[in-house]
């Protein structure tokens, strides 16, 4: 199939890796890219930290040069939504009342906040995954006095810590024992706990939150279901993410975890998804896997387009991700069930400084470095061989 | 081709030595970008593009790359 019109949805991070890699690969043809934002792509990891500190200015999150964007020769159709798919006919409906045939499609939509079923009416309630979210809550910020941050996972956690250090009396609050136990377990959640409690934040670990005080429509406190009332004028929400995958209901897709692929990140014949919406069978695991991090846009941003040039193979990268927090940059190779084991191979948690290995079924399946990034790197084989766990 | 790297952006995440190593290290102490050579002979040129592709932290920069 030689293909003439390639649509691409969605211009973050794996969107525009798509698009380049399939210029790259030699395909030559009709090449539209759709998003949703009215800007030019940026990069998301700096927003919850470099932007929302105002150590960065925006501009210094765009993912490539004005010329790099030229030179794809491209249709870019900014602030435009894509609303509606039929993958039988292979059609595209715009929100600007537009229908974009397509003989190959890319989808890289992302994912949207989840949200509280209450409370997101009020004024000073905030989520974060724009750069307009994050504009927004940095100006409140500024002249704010407290903040509770609602869900201490990734992107609630960066969000403590930067606003602790703007001077805020923050609050970080999750239903679960400690921050960050779903993605590292008990034993780094405790040390993160202990992190942001060294930073005077206030950590409210096992308790939920029940509702939000309002004043003339403003937020005013947050509820818990102990029965504490937490005051603040400003509360961020981060309680995870859903795939942005409304606009492909009735497409034909498979969508029950985010746009749901083959190994080789084909959801149907001639369309591909990648990125933080699309799930796929990874090869070397062996399970479904969905992964919403900055490395596995671009790597499968790549796959993803490889395969609608028919030249794809099975993807099956190791992942990575990192966050930083205060003077901490914690950085991870590997995807590992909740009950894994843990064993500190190298440095000294009491310094600060340390790799961690995590073990599941006999084998090494993830790393873990605490401000030890050169040393983590090296650890890296181990997990992608499996290497036998001897802890 | 010329290669720059910005070490205020970089995140110390070593995907960039992983893809060539005889063009990046990383410090000892906190795991940021070195550059081993920043003019890299032409068999080094394609790893050296794959890891300013893969870089999470858009990090490294190509000048004169034809």
């Amino acid at each position: 199939v030689t293909l003439k019109h390639v649509v691409v949805v969605g211009v973050s991070a794996a969107g525009l890796t798509a698009a380049e890699t399939l210029r790259r690969e030699g395909y030559t043809g009709r090449l539209t890219l759709v998003g949703e934002e009215d800007r030019p792509p940026y990069d998301r990891p700096p927003l919850s930290k470099q932007v929302l500190s105002g150590s960065w200015q925006p501009e210094r999150t765009a993912l490539r040069t004005e010329t790099d964007l030229t030179a794809l020769d491209a249709d870019f159709r900014l602030g435009t939504k894509a609303t509606g798919l039929a993958a039988r006919t292979r059609e595209l409906r715009l929100s600007d009342g537009s229908v974009l045939g397509y003989d190959g499609l890319v989808i890289a939509t992302g994912v949207t906040p989840r949200r509280l079923p209450f409370g997101h009416g009020l004024a000073g309630v905030h989520v974060l995954r724009t750069m307009s979210d994050t504009l927004a809550l940095r100006r409140e910020l500024l002249s704010a006095t407290a903040i509770v941050v609602v869900g201490a996972g990734f992107l609630g956690a960066e969000v403590a810590s930067v606003a602790s250090g703007l001077g805020l009396h923050v609050t970080l609050v999750d239903p679960l024992p400690a921050p960050m136990i779903r993605q590292f377990g008990p034993r780094i959640g405790a040390m993160i706990a202990t992190l942001h409690a060294d930073h005077g934040v206030v950590v409210r670990s096992g308790v939920g939150v029940s509702g939000l005080a309002e004043a003339d429509g403003h937020v005013s406190g947050v509820e818990l279901s102990d029965g504490t009332v937490l005051p603040a004028g400003v509360v961020l929400i981060a309680i995870g993410s859903v795939p942005a995958t409304g606009w492909l209901a009735g497409s034909g897709l498979s969508l029950s975890n985010g746009v749901e692929c083959d190994a080789l990140c084909r959801a149907a014949p001639q369309v591909v998804a990648a990125g933080d919406v699309a799930s796929w069978t990874h090869p070397g695991l062996g399970r479904r896997l969905r992964v919403e991090h900055r490395m596995n846009a671009t790597e499968q941003g790549m796959a993803a387009a490889k395969t609608l040039l028919g030249k794809g193979e099975p993807f099956s990268p190791v992942p990575y991700f990192w966050t930083d927090q205060y003077d901490v940059r914690i950085q991870v190779y590997g995807s590992w069930p909740a009950e894994a084991e843990i064993a500190v191979t190298e440095g000294d948690p009491g310094e600060g400084r340390f790799v961690a290995l995590y073990g599941w079924q006999g084998a090494v399946v993830g790393a873990l470095g605490w401000n030890m990034p050169r040393e983590l790197r090296l650890h890296r084989r181990q997990v992608v061989d499996r290497a036998p766990w001897t802890h | 081709m010329k290669v720059i790297a910005d070490q205020d952006k970089c995140i110390a995440s070593g995907q960039c030595v992983l893809a060539a190593p005889d063009v990046f290290d990383q410090r000892d102490a906190d795991g940021i970008v070195v550059l081993l050579q920043d003019d890299p002979p032409a068999e080094l040129h394609e790893d050296v593009r794959q890891a300013a592709r893969v870089c999470p932290s858009l990090a490294i920069w190509l000048e004169d790359d034809a």
